[in-house]
């Protein structure tokens, strides 16, 4: 042989054992289809608790289009990578979960591979709900598999070479994925164990809340340091908050509960959602989860607390003299947003004083841009927040005047940078998202549905 | 003094800048078709359509109007040529005390310019923001239909003379 031959060989040999070691690392087994068990066949109490899961899980948020069927998938979930869409997650036979066993379902929730032994993209956050016990998941399962069938085939994803090839998830996982299920806390309470099982798991709030590396993982080093979704930024959950006034335990509650708390705001975007699935979930896990929070968040530093009181102080006594060399914003807060944003009358029918609004203190406009363009639209048939939108009335340059008005006379951070570029891509987003969301993002949900299986 | 442009008319305003255009359209141009409902933008009855769309005039100050066109219900039509918004409303009987109507109809007709034929569903999401406290809604709806049909049939040189 001579020596290239040899050099061939080897590398033929290495190439063979790379393909073996991808193949050994990326191969996972189908799991057998089963018929689909008919729904009598899952336990009542099970099914209720598997809902309540569901709400937690806000599964329903990324798996069901506006207008369409609950869970049956298809929504445009925008990644960095691509647009990727969410999967027909009814007991559907062909096109949905119907042939999928519980233990073909539980590999999902824990390591992401779906019945077939197909990697599922990280969108579908199994890096959390990898911690979510077997009880659980049977509930789930259960709760799923009781819906109303619908036959939708999930939409080809978008995703350009080699990231739509399945196996490069193995990597991905391989980087990233911790498998294992939760371990308590031997020294804080139940309560605070039940609240952490669920935040790091199930109710996935790092999903958003946290920043994502250069290959859209969390990182772990930043965890609820704030992150982005849907062109809404999710604001740090932790220390580094940027609300005006430092959360407490019971003002996250109430928050959480309702959807807003009169130190803070209106939730909106996509935590509005997450509020309104969040209202069939009972007060102990809310308590739970915010018992947990609270201590992420942690005592506020004597500074915090100190700004807190006040802009609180200042909030209660009479409105400051507006001061700002932005006569265009000054004015259009004048007549547009005063007459609620002042007006002190209480959330949520008055608006809030915009002292207190985390969207003014946040890191960039977006989520201002967002709000002050689509305004909040009134939920059918229950109480809810409204304002109106400011689409039709002011352009872009107008609402970047305002916002740069409202970031400097509303908060102590420094000026934001390229608003007006900001709003205009809010503009060009929202439109698609109010045509895709799942129904008009509001919080709560219509309370009479809470005990329905 | 800046100029506002109304019904295809330019009038030389006075007035600051951040006053709600519905107050220049009652009190300077005695234009009282857009009515004052809550002055918080929640209610609709102060409705007027700039540039094609539906802006709620009592919380959108003067000065964001410069080089734009202001639509209100005095310019689509008149009792003696009503536009068929007008009357598909009033052949469906859509008012009762009637507050709200202009409003309405001005809602709707920035729908029906931008979408002629309009589902049951769009046009609940499009009037979402107009609120009736007679409760004639489903009238209202009906009405919306009949006037998208009459646009589509004999009145649509109407429609074509005004709206913007």
């Amino acid at each position: 042989m001579t020596r290239a031959r040899v050099f061939g060989s080897v590398l033929a040999a290495l190439a063979g054992v790379g393909v073996a070691a991808v193949f050994a690392i990326s191969w996972r087994p189908a799991i057998p289809a089963i018929d689909p068990p008919a729904p009598q066949t899952f336990d009542a109490t099970l099914m209720k608790r598997g809902r309540v899961l569901a709400a937690i899980g806000n599964c329903a948020s990324c798996h069901t289009v506006r207008g369409a069927p609950d869970y049956a998938g298809g929504l445009p979930v925008a990644t960095p990578f691509g647009t990727i869409y969410s999967t027909n997650i009814t007991p559907d036979a062909e096109s949905g979960l119907g042939r999928w066993s519980e233990i073909a379902f539980r590999r999902a929730m824990r390591a992401g591979v779906d019945r077939a032994g197909q990697h599922l993209y990280p969108t579908f956050p199994y890096d959390h709900f990898t911690n979510v016990t077997d009880e659980d998941d049977r509930a789930l399962y259960a709760y799923l598999m009781t819906r109303q069938p619908v036959h939708a085939f999930a939409r080809e994803n978008q995703l350009s070479f080699p990231l739509d090839q399945r196996f490069v998830i193995a990597g991905w996982k391989l980087l990233f994925l911790r498998p294992g299920t939760y371990q308590p806390d031997t020294a804080r309470s139940e309560e605070w164990n039940r609240g952490a099982y669920l935040v790091e798991g199930l109710a996935h709030c790092g999903a958003c809340h946290t920043p994502r590396n250069a290959l859209g993982a969390e990182r772990a080093t930043a965890q609820f340091a704030g992150g982005d979704v849907d062109n809404w930024h999710a604001y740090a959950i932790n220390a580094q908050s940027p609300a005006p006034v430092p959360w407490t335990a019971d003002a996250l509650f109430g928050y959480l509960r309702e959807g807003w708390h009169p130190e803070h705001g209106v939730a909106r975007g996509p935590m509005a959602e997450v509020v309104r699935n969040l209202s069939s979930v009972p007060d102990t896990d809310i308590r739970a989860i915010v018992a947990y929070m609270a201590s992420v968040f942690g005592a506020p530093t004597p500074d915090r607390k100190r700004r807190g009181e006040e802009v609180l102080a200042q909030v209660n006594s009479a409105p400051a003299q507006p001061e700002s060399s932005d006569a265009a914003g000054a004015a259009i807060y004048a007549a547009a947003c005063a007459t609620c944003h002042e007006a002190k009358r209480p959330l949520p029918y008055g608006g809030v004083n915009l002292a207190l609004s985390t969207a003014m203190s946040g890191p960039d406009a977006r989520n201002a841009a967002n709000v002050v363009l689509a305004g909040l639209r009134a939920l059918e048939g229950e109480p809810s927040p409204i304002m109106p939108g400011f689409a039709s009335s002011m352009n872009d340059a107008q609402i970047a005047a305002l916002l740069n008005y409202l970031r400097s006379r509303f908060s102590n951070q420094p000026t934001w940078t390229g608003v007006e570029k900001i709003v205009e891509e809010a503009r060009r987003t929202q439109t698609v998202a109010l045509q895709n969301s799942r129904r008009p993002d509001h919080a709560p949900a219509d309370s009479s549905q809470r005990d329905k299986p | 003094m800046m100029t506002l442009k109304v019904n295809g008319r330019d009038h030389q305003i006075d007035a600051d800048p951040d006053t709600p255009l519905l107050y220049v359209l009652r009190d300077d141009l005695e234009l009282n078709a857009a009515k004052f409902g809550c002055g918080l933008g929640q209610c609709g009855a102060c409705a007027v359509i700039v540039d094609g769309k539906a802006v709620l005039s009592c919380v959108t100050p003067l000065l964001l109007f410069q080089d734009k066109e202001v639509t209100t219900l005095e310019g689509l039509g008149s009792i003696e040529t009503p536009a068929p918004i007008q009357r598909a409303f009033m052949e469906e009987q859509a008012a009762q005390c009637g507050y709200c109507i202009a409003g309405m109809m001005m809602q709707a007709q920035a729908l029906l310019q931008r979408n002629p034929k309009p589902t049951d569903e769009e046009i609940r999401a499009a009037m979402e923001p107009n609120l009736c406290r007679c409760g004639t809604h489903m009238r209202i709806l009906r009405a919306v239909h009949r006037a998208a049909h009459l646009m589509q049939t004999a009145d649509a040189s109407t429609v074509q003379r005004s709206g913007r």
